[in-house]
């Protein structure tokens, strides 16, 4: 986890991107990517078309590459799936450079690896553009339970708080002299992580309190009029559209 | 272990997705009740925990490392229906906030990660606890096990989900051996830790363990005249009453701030804390299941004892509205106010 746990991987570039609503930028992608998912693995060019497709809006967000691509390293357990599949997998066999590979686990691995890539760009140009307050905003917007939100925006604003209270406890135990042993080490982690729970709960309790005490009722107040325009839906739409497009051709080229 | 995008074909990745909500959907039913007495913010501190404690790695072996899921955990802290939600935030924020986990794949990942987990992990907790002696230690052993199983299965469950809508046909034998196996080495961390942070909160605050709340020892009250009486601490006790009824009480007596009863109004929560501390219902509030909180007090003596703290507040009300009423009879501007309050008595006590 890079940057700031309560900023997520936010990157503030003020691109068109960025002041797009959460809510459209939520379900344009998530239409993407479905669309993506979608697509038969051996349509290889549709998969370069999405890709091009997304560099595109990578640029337009203003991003810097660097941080898109570190990101990517989320999937590396699936990409090292991706590679055992040609090996593991049953079915015909062809000769790759002198070794036996399964068809099917080559054409499986590319697809595991060509997608998860994609979407894991997607989720990136999703979470680089828009802040955690916009994110909530636009979730309520599209009707995610309002208790759900509410233990969201909660975690959201705390949990700075709480990693904060970890680290210190861990600067605190590590310059009293902690076991540096590994079980020594996870005995103490551990225990920490005890004291951390109970800490949380209990500023969860006076929190509540406090909310009380300032006249909470059980609902929150709007978190603000961030209505999307249906200018804002028709730029954001055409971006799974145009996939859209592209799955069904290549659906039919099969 | 966040499945990403295209993992999973789209037909599976959508009855997961359903599944996910519908899980989801049953769980904000039950924990409403939860989660109106301790409100979100203490559900949100659960969720925060969660995820710092997962940024903690341990070491599994061969270079490798694993970390917390959290599932089993929460479910032995905070209860099976709020941990269901605590973990579905946890996953939601890295998914949508951290790229971590597919955007498809967002119900295939609280599927398997957080409906799983909470659910083997609190079935097999309060399983064991039936078996193992009734004490409130047991719980970490109890808990330890549902987390070492927690993990497997829920490897188990994604080998089954491959199975339905993986894109590769591979011997699914071995892939549920593989992943069995391996998530077995990983649930052992899990379970050390579970115990470990189990042991810790069962130490200073066994009373924040809700897969423990029946294993409390009953209370014993003492009365002024030396008699002793027994409750039970697990006795679900709304720290809160109804909206409506507490709604009407907070207009009552806003009504009667608010008004040119402004001077006498203070006879009232005087009246209400007498009855209260009398009542001596502190104690029994501050080990119950919603944790002790000046509030949950204040709720219990409202409650449990209604009639007779309205008889009691009545009474000192009265003979504080006549003291005062007297003083303030000579303005004769007042007369109308008097009646007023006079009428609205029995509905403040």
């Amino acid at each position: 986890v890079t940057g700031h746990p309560a900023e997520g991987l936010y990157v503030s570039t003020g691109s068109p991107l960025h002041r797009l609503p959460a809510q459209v930028k939520l379900v344009a992608l998530t239409a993407f990517v479905l669309c993506v998912v979608a697509t038969p693995a051996t349509a290889f060019w549709a998969f370069g078309v999405y890709a091009v497709g997304l560099a595109g809006l990578i640029t337009i967000a203003k991003l810097p590459p660097a941080t898109v691509l570190r990101r990517l390293t989320v999937e590396l357990p699936f990409v090292v799936f991706a590679l055992l599949l040609p090996f593991v997998a049953t079915g015909p066999r062809i000769e790759v450079l002198g070794v036996a590979m399964s068809e099917g686990g080559l054409i499986g691995g590319w697809n595991v690896l060509a997608k998860g890539t994609l979407g894991v760009l997607a989720a990136v140009l999703l979470s680089a553009s828009t802040t955690p307050r916009e994110l909530l905003t636009g979730l309520e917007r599209l009707r995610l339970p309002a208790v759900l939100v509410a233990i969201l925006s909660f975690m959201i604003r705390y949990v700075s708080v709480v990693s904060g209270d970890l680290q210190r406890m861990r600067i605190a135990r590590e310059s009293r002299g902690a076991p540096a042993g590994r079980t020594g080490q996870l005995r103490a982690v551990a225990t920490g992580a005890g004291a951390l729970f109970v800490r949380s709960y209990e500023r969860g309790e006076r929190v509540h309190l406090a909310m009380l005490a300032r006249g909470y009722t059980g609902t929150m107040p709007a978190l603000g009029h961030t209505g999307a325009t249906g200018s804002d839906w028709a730029r954001g739409m055409t971006v799974p559209l145009a996939a859209l497009l592209v799955t069904i051709t290549a659906r039919f080229l099969r | 272990m966040h499945v990403p995008d295209g993992f999973l074909d789209v037909p599976t990745s959508i009855a997961t997705g359903a599944l996910a909500a519908g899980a989801v959907g049953v769980s904000l039913q039950r924990a409403n009740r939860e989660i109106r007495e301790t409100g979100p913010a203490l559900a949100g501190l659960t969720a925060a925990f969660v995820f710092a404690v997962q940024m903690v790695n341990f070491p599994v072996g061969a270079g490798t490392s694993g970390h917390l899921l959290g599932g089993a955990l929460a479910a032995a802290l905070v209860g099976p229906w709020t941990g269901v939600l605590v973990m579905t935030v946890v996953l939601l924020v890295q998914g949508l906030l951290f790229a971590d986990g597919g955007l498809t794949a967002l119900g295939t990942n609280i599927t398997l990660m957080g409906v799983v987990t909470v659910v083997v992990g609190y079935v097999v907790t309060r399983a064991a606890l039936t078996v193992l002696p009734r004490r409130i230690g047991s719980v970490v052993p109890s808990a330890a096990t549902g987390a070492l199983l927690s993990v497997p299965l829920s490897a188990l469950a994604f080998t089954g989900l491959y199975a339905a809508g993986g894109s590769v046909d591979i011997p699914l034998g071995k892939l549920a051996a593989t992943m069995v196996g391996w998530h077995l080495l990983i649930g052992i961390g899990e379970a050390v830790i579970t115990a470990a942070v189990l042991g810790a909160v069962v130490a200073t605050r066994p009373d924040l363990v809700y897969a423990a709340r029946h294993l409390r020892q009953d209370l014993v009250l003492v009365d002024e005249q030396g008699r002793t009486s027994t409750v039970a601490p697990d006795r679900p006790v709304p720290a809160v009453r109804p909206a409506g009824r507490s709604l009407s009480y907070g207009l009552a007596i806003t009504l009667l701030i608010a008004g040119v009863l402004s001077l006498f109004a203070s006879a009232h929560p005087d009246g209400l804390e007498f009855v209260g501390e009398k009542l001596g219902f502190g104690g029994s509030a501050k080990d119950s299941a919603t944790a002790g909180s000046p509030f949950a007090d204040y709720g219990v003596s409202w409650i449990g004892n209604e009639q007779l703290a309205g008889a009691l507040a009545g009474i000192l009300g009265v003979l504080v509205t006549i003291g005062v009423g007297l003083a303030v009879a000579k303005l004769s501007s007042l007369r109308k106010a008097n009646r007023a309050e006079r009428e609205s008595e029995p509905s403040g006590a």
